[in-house]
């Protein structure tokens, strides 16, 4: 029973919140290497599109609110997700008509385009503090959990358990019903393949009658609804913070290392990798211990390897570690 | 006219000149190749031709039109295919999806033309899921061919077909380049392996310094006693 009890602790303190937050990363990190294989630069304003298309979430959900709109035991915001994905493509498109197509055109070295992307960052940013305020913003009126712990207590009759929020469980299942869709597009349509072509030799798709353009556009317009979706899907589970954008670069960027940039596969799986180390690292094993040892070896300290306020040490070591022993990734990247 | 017409093609990169009034022809059904030693700009002619290079003097007449001014995509839209020396296939995907991005402007004939490249190379059918880091260098070559005739060319363009192959497949390769151009494709050619290229061309260009040192037909060039000496080893 004891045995029992320590799984139900970590599956409700890691594994769940893992594969949520590990989720969040994966759909984060889907866009940017994707921006990387296709665009061949690294898109440091990415976590800001997300905070974009969450702001832009909010208003309308606040709008549909005033009108009484309501998503019975969903949360209201869902319905307007795809409003904040077309507004946020949008802000793509421009951002690319106006930064960055002048860098393609120019064919200049990734590092310049990297830096104009810092510059579309801050802009973004600012952006946003101007229109939504840099203060938290909860929008989430669903139902919170699917079962709770005390539910699956009751249930059970452990001491401890687990609980499923309704959140945790959308995140999920978005993140996938997502990836799939997206991995489908890349390997069964010819669009998602001339977007492969176009990754692997430039030159040689477009001596295939490849219409670069067209490339360029579609990669924007998944870019921009993946951000939207895990800036929506983050937010809705703990809370909008205009600020965490920034520092959620570190983890996104590390995952789509890890994985192998420019490989979405890589990402997908380096997302779930991130936040379950940061998670099993910053976990304190005290109660999970005390359920598994003998009586007389429990442990008197918390068993925490790190404090939570350096879960992004935790990736950052990873993206070190990675980049020391293995630059290309688990998945070696570069093309999709 | 012949069929594909470049004359007196004057240009380079930046300042430097490479091409000196090059002039290459070609007909349908016909095999070209051009010979000349390393520098000469054989490889550059073909750029040239193929619009990926800007001429600063010469024209470039192809099937009755002026197509000097043209981009290399419209180019491969008139039915010009072309086989770039290297990188010349798409290394992360498999046999099938190079030929199908091969076709991709050309919707109805894609699986009627995915068929006539298997029975050209069958062991392209045997490879068809695998991607191509998989494949060896001559069935890469293959796929870069096969990849190239996906448009249904008129005239195929191909950059040392037979660089870093094995002798064996060399042959092989020129028996399929052979079988091709017996289909009424136009084909021109840049060689390394150049007897064995003029054994089987039906007009050779033997280049210099960017200019035309020899024209001839491939059997006479191989006669002839100068070229032989000074670009065939003897």
């Amino acid at each position: 029973m004891d045995y029992f009890n320590a799984l139900a602790l970590i599956i409700n303190f890691i594994v769940i919140p893992g594969l949520t937050y590990g989720s969040q990363l994966a759909l984060g990190a889907l866009g940017v290497t994707l921006i990387y294989a296709v665009l061949r630069f690294s898109n440091f304003a990415h976590g800001e599109l997300m905070s974009f298309g969450t702001m832009i979430c909010i208003l309308f959900t606040w709008l549909g609110q005033s009108y009484g709109f309501s998503f019975s035991f969903l949360p209201t915001a869902l319905l307007f997700v795809p409003i904040a994905v077309i507004f946020c493509v949008l802000y793509c498109i421009v951002i690319e008509k106006f930064v960055f197509s002048f860098y393609r055109r120019q064919k200049a070295d990734p590092i310049i385009t990297l830096i104009a992307s810092i510059g579309v960052m801050f802009l973004t940013a600012g952006l946003i503090r101007f229109i939504i305020g840099p203060g938290d913003q909860s929008f989430n009126d669903g139902v919170r959990f699917i079962f709770s712990v005390r539910d699956f207590k009751n249930f059970t009759g452990l001491e401890q358990g687990f609980g499923l929020k309704t959140t945790q469980a959308l995140t999920i299942g978005t993140t996938l019903f997502l990836s799939i869709s997206l991995f489908w597009f890349l390997n069964s349509t010819k669009t998602g393949k001339s977007m492969r072509a176009f990754s692997d030799n430039e030159e040689l798709a477009l001596l295939s009658g490849i219409d670069p353009n067209k490339v360029v556009l579609v990669t924007w317009i998944i870019a921009g609804s993946l951000a939207t979706f895990a800036g929506v899907l983050y937010g809705l589970d703990k809370i909008y913070k205009p600020f965490i954008f920034l520092q959620m670069l570190l983890p996104i960027f590390s995952a789509a290392i890890l994985g192998g940039v420019g490989n979405p596969i890589g990402a997908f799986i380096g997302g779930y990798i991130i936040a379950l180390s940061e998670l099993i690292v910053t976990f304190a094993y005290k109660r999970v211990l005390g359920y598994i040892l003998p009586e007389n070896l429990a442990p008197d300290s918390m068993m925490q390897f790190l404090a939570t306020d350096y879960k992004y040490a935790v990736s950052f070591i990873i993206l070190v570690i990675v980049l020391i022993i293995k630059p290309t990734g688990i998945f070696s990247g570069k093309t999709i | 006219m012949a069929f594909l017409n470049a004359t007196e093609m004057l240009g380079g990169y930046g300042e430097t000149t490479i091409l000196n009034s090059c002039t290459i022809s070609v007909n349908k059904g016909e095999i070209a190749v051009i010979v000349g030693p390393n520098g000469a700009g054989k490889s550059t002619a073909m750029r040239a031709i193929f619009g990926m290079l800007r001429l600063k003097k010469g024209q470039i007449m192809f099937d009755n039109q002026d197509i000097t001014n043209l981009k290399p995509q419209e180019r491969v839209g008139l039915g010009m295919g072309f086989v770039p020396q290297t990188n010349n296939v798409f290394n992360s995907m498999t046999v099938l999806e190079n030929l199908e991005m091969g076709g991709f402007l050309n919707n109805k004939d894609i699986d009627k033309n995915i068929q006539d490249i298997f029975s050209l190379f069958p062991i392209l059918y045997e490879k068809r899921s695998q991607t191509l880091n998989e494949l060896s260098g001559g069935q890469r070559q293959q796929v870069a061919v096969g990849r190239a005739l996906m448009t249904n060319p008129k005239l195929l363009m191909l950059d040392e077909p037979t660089a870093g192959v094995s002798p064996i497949v060399v042959k092989e390769l020129f028996q399929k380049i052979t079988e091709i151009s017996s289909k009424g494709i136009a084909i021109l050619m840049v060689e390394q392996n150049a007897k064995q290229a003029l054994a089987i061309a039906n007009k050779g260009f033997v280049l210099v310094q960017g200019e035309n040192k020899y024209t001839d037909k491939g059997s006479s060039l191989l006669k002839n006693k100068e070229v032989r000496k000074a670009f065939l080893g003897g």
